[in-house]
């Protein structure tokens, strides 16, 4: 089999058996992007990554094995930041920045003996469902290049499924680890919020954003998750709770799934629909009890969630003016024109369109309106959530409305693609684990997505079940 | 018409903790710019504040002592505006629920001023103006340094009283630590909320606000002008605009920064970074026993058990760098009028006299008790005393070695006494005579010839003592 078809623990396997050496298995996978056609990465390092293969390799041939994915090749969403290797967030605005520093994650991988192969494309500023705000260009969808990955982690997780890496991060504010995730035919888990370290990840909404893993099996999910979750004395909304190490596929007999009916209404794609409660069916056959439940608060999930985002949105990008890092524009006259240009010029359409959102609900006069209007429906949608999980133990949904769309279709109406994040933003709102799975296709060979709500800081049970749900992974391999 | 001027206050105080409010950085003043800066403070992007809870209890602490209610269940906010000087573009303050509410400061008449708020925030870098390029420079050391806002209630009436309010905001500050409030570092600075109406109005007039004045002097100065400033315009029959000025001390005027029309929308809202912090009943009663005593207790203490007077002990408590060296001698000496009349006298004469603020006194709070103690027994006399804490002010050198180093010391040796005397009489046969005579304005000049053959380094008693013996 060729290298870059083994999923992650297998790999790691090959590699602490001494039957691959890590040097062969990054030759082949950056012969593997080279020749790729969909874009999946910003930016390679290569020479960082080799120098570290040495390093581990030597670890390696000594016996000494620092987890359960040592020597596995990563790749890195492009707003993580890593030190010393360009970090841009796919914006103009952050061409050639080189943060000082390494997020936390990033800290564990490097201590986990991971290797960064590179930085994968995305929307600008995680700000988009299709990797197509990208000042990169658009990242296309393994499955079908005329068709989008998903956004905003679009990079990572067509790098995943393209076997053009073995495992992945990514983050997701409103659905950007698991809607690409289910466009690509991969696994991506969306963390409890404040499971994982955000010291490092370049902010889009402070409240919604965790970083998560993107792989080809829910073993390998779990196995990177155990590796980057976790306490951080550098962020303060980390950590409050620990998450439980996740393991292999459990029973899940006597599981109570909580199907919710406003998740099957108005708007789904049949094939989706069919596909989903397919695995339903596949887990009442292993035992699982299935109890229709209702979340009619989630109806306000997608207007709480753009109101929100694009507020702290607006804060966080305001630190991009031209002064300290990034673009600064080469024709203003002073200090205003500084501010205006470098910010027109760097960012892009879809970028500028949040962040003019996002002042107009912070304003005053309509501040009360939008955004404490929005705080008030997000306590709303948290109760919701903690209410049915009385009830049931996960609940499981599609991760969107239909499969990847053709490039070029959904920008043009950027209402419509905010309606796609309806089954996705609720669970960052609640800040409640989420996990997509790879649960068939559709009938032109597009991957449908599967997806699973847990409690806060079960994201074992949503690993374990997604094991136990286990189908061949979409990757599309050679 | 006569006008009355009504004052409110923001004082900015910077908090005097080790490390900044989000990052490990050191609050120390001065460095080489951006020395003082990790990512975190320098808004790198992807980096978090996490809340240095040491900056709770200062906050806590000044709460206590300016009589507040502590709020329990604490938030940040944030305060977004573009300024260079301003690396994230946004401030983490709090507007929605500041630490401290509805306290008071007593001025000397009885008069309570009320305080509103004081909230946690944090400060912001500077520019320094570049004059080799023309353009301006960031340096933002400052950045994340803690700051307590205490904004008063519009209760103070004119210069004066607006210059005791913070005279007395400022030595509690000092007294619980909580700042060491040093002006021309910066680390207090006040914005003067200022409007005026016809004695015997219940309305306000329309108000403006200067920013950011850092010297009491130049706040005396400010609000003087700018009431006269709206007085003239409502004589003249003009109106006062409301906006925002500032006072430029070198030329004695205010310029307007920006008017209400362009007042700027800082778009607050709760800063998503910083979870809630809870201060429990235990903590803050915890820190009110542990509060030091206050000057007003300690001006009570000093007139009623030490026997000062109300203006000494006035003046002493005024600054806790004056009221520790004062406990502390008078503690040791035993003495406490000796010891006020010291710091009264010699101390504060020479603080003005060289303009130094009684928190830079560079000499050891020891010396002065060995002074005191050098008078008493004998070994030097007031005089020269008074010279030998000159030295010790100015180079902090310990008394006891000045008075070896200089031969200072007092000649207490009988016969040595004796002979110079001795040979004073005997170059003086005239004046011997004279007093021999009767006359008794002889014995006056006996007297100072002798001290002055002994370099005054002599007992005046025992000399005079001596000179009768002689004398027969």
């Amino acid at each position: 089999m060729p290298i870059t078809q083994y999923a992650a623990l297998p790999l790691a396997q090959k590699l602490h058996a001494g039957e691959l050496k890590i040097a062969d298995v990054l030759d082949a996978y950056y012969a593997k992007i080279a020749r790729s056609e969909f874009n999946c990465y910003t930016s390679l390092c290569k020479a960082f990554a080799y120098a570290r293969a040495a390093e581990v390799q030597a670890r390696l041939d000594a016996g000494e094995v620092r987890s359960p994915l040592a020597g596995v090749p990563i790749a890195v969403k492009d707003l993580i930041c890593t030190k010393g290797i360009e970090t841009t967030c796919a914006s103009k605005m952050l061409a050639g920045f080189r943060p000082p520093y390494d997020a936390t994650v990033i800290e564990k991988i490097n201590a986990a003996d991971l290797i960064l192969l590179g930085k994968t494309n995305m929307d600008e500023f995680a700000m988009g469902s299709t990797t197509e705000t990208s000042a990169y260009g658009p990242t296309k969808n393994p499955h079908n290049p005329a068709h989008v990955p998903g956004g905003s982690s679009g990079g990572s997780a067509a790098a995943v499924a393209a076997c053009e890496a073995p495992i992945a991060l990514g983050s997701d504010t409103g659905g950007s680890i698991r809607q690409p995730a289910g466009y690509c035919g991969v696994v991506g888990l969306k963390p409890t919020y404040g499971a994982v370290s955000r010291y490092g990840l370049i902010a889009y909404a402070s409240s919604l954003d965790q970083i998560g893993p993107i792989a080809r099996t829910a073993e390998d999910c779990a196995a990177l998750f155990n590796i980057i979750k976790g306490d951080d004395e550098r962020d303060g909304t980390c950590g409050a709770q620990t998450a439980c190490d996740a393991h292999g596929a459990r029973k899940v007999s006597g599981l109570r799934v909580g199907v919710p009916k406003e998740f099957f209404g108005e708007g789904l794609h049949p094939e989706v629909a069919a596909a989903v409660l397919a695995a339903k069916e596949r887990l009442t056959a292993q035992g699982a009890v299935a109890t229709e439940i209702s979340l009619p608060m989630v109806a306000h999930a997608v207007p709480t969630y753009y109101i929100i985002a694009c507020a702290e949105a607006c804060s966080n990008l305001s630190r991009y003016d031209g002064i300290k890092y990034g673009h600064s524009s080469a024709n203003a006259a002073n200090l205003r024109e500084t501010y205006i240009k470098s910010r027109s010029e760097g960012f892009g359409m879809e970028v500028k369109r949040r962040i003019m959102l996002g002042n107009f609900v912070l304003s005053s006069g309509y501040f009360e309106a939008y955004y404490k209007k929005a705080l008030q429906a997000k306590r709303l949608i948290q109760q919701a959530y903690f209410d049915a999980f009385e009830r049931c133990d996960v609940i499981l949904g599609p991760v969107a409305p239909t499969t990847a769309p053709r490039l070029n279709e959904s920008l043009s109406d950027p209402l419509k693609m905010y309606l796609s994040d309806i089954y996705t933003v609720a669970v960052n709102i609640a800040g409640l684990p989420g996990i997509a799975l790879p649960c068939g296709k559709d009938a032109q060979g597009l991957p449908i997505g599967l997806q699973l709500i847990g409690r806060p800081f079960e994201e074992a049970t949503l690993l374990e079940v997604g094991a136990a749900l286990r189908e061949d992974s979409g990757s599309v391999g050679h | 018409m006569q006008y009355e001027t009504v004052i409110g206050l923001e004082v900015h105080c910077e908090l005097s903790t080790k490390s900044k409010i989000f990052c490990g950085c050191t609050t120390k003043f001065g460095g080489a710019p951006n020395t003082h800066v990790c990512p975190v403070c320098a808004g790198m992007p992807g980096t978090l504040p996490v809340l240095n809870r040491a900056v709770v209890e200062y906050a806590v602490r000044a709460g206590l002592a300016t009589n507040c209610q502590i709020t329990q269940a604490n938030k940040f906010d944030r305060k977004n505006y573009f300024y260079p000087d301003l690396p994230k573009a946004y401030q983490i303050s709090q507007l929605y629920f500041p630490i401290c509410t509805e306290g008071y400061v007593t001025l000397s008449s009885g008069k309570r001023v009320r305080l509103r708020e004081i909230h946690m925030e944090e400060d912001a870098g500077k520019l320094v103006h570049d004059d080799w390029t023309g353009g301006s420079l960031a340096d933002y050391n400052r950045c994340g340094v803690p700051l307590l806002e205490i904004v008063s209630q519009p209760d103070l009436r004119g210069a004066e009283e607006a210059l005791e309010f913070l005279g007395k905001l400022k030595a509690v500050l000092e007294y619980t630590g909580v700042s060491d409030c040093k002006m021309q570092e910066g680390s207090l600075r006040a914005d003067v909320n200022l409007s005026v109406r016809p004695v015997g109005a219940t309305e306000f007039g329309t108000r403006t606000e200067m920013k950011n004045i850092n010297s009491l002097r130049a706040i005396g100065r400010a609000i003087a002008a700018e009431a006269q400033r709206q007085i003239d315009l409502i004589e003249e029959g003009g109106a006062v605009a409301q906006e925002t000025r500032r006072w430029d001390d070198d030329k004695a005027l205010s310029y307007v920064m920006r008017s209400k029309e362009d007042a700027q929308d800082y778009k607050y809202f709760p800063e998503p970074d910083l979870p809630p912090i809870e201060i429990s009943k235990e903590e803050i009663e915890r820190a009110r026993s542990a509060l030091p005593e206050l000057p007003e207790a300690k001006k009570a203490r000093y007139i009623n058990a030490l026997g000062l007077s109300e203006y000494d002990a006035n003046s002493i408590t005024s600054s806790v760098y004056l009221a520790r060296l004062f406990d502390h001698t008078a503690e040791i000496t035993g003495d406490p009028k000796e010891s006020a009349n010291w710091v009264m006298g010699e101390v504060l004469r020479l603080l003005q006299k060289t303009g130094t603020q009684p928190e830079d006194m560079a000499f050891d709070p020891d010396s002065l008790w060995k002074l005191i103690r050098l008078v008493k027994n004998n070994t030097i006399n007031r005089g020269t005393a008074k010279r030998v804490f000159a030295a010790v002010f100015a180079t902090n050198v310990s008394p006891e070695d000045y008075v070896k180093e200089h031969n200072l010391a007092l000649v207490t040796d009988d016969s040595a006494l004796r002979a110079k005397i001795a040979e004073v009489l005997a170059a003086n046969k005239k004046s011997v005579d004279e007093y021999k005579a009767g006359k008794t304005q002889a014995f006056q000049f006996l007297i100072g010839q002798s001290m002055k053959a002994l370099n005054g380094q002599a007992p005046a008693q025992e000399v005079t003592k001596i000179l009768r013996e002689l004398l027969g």
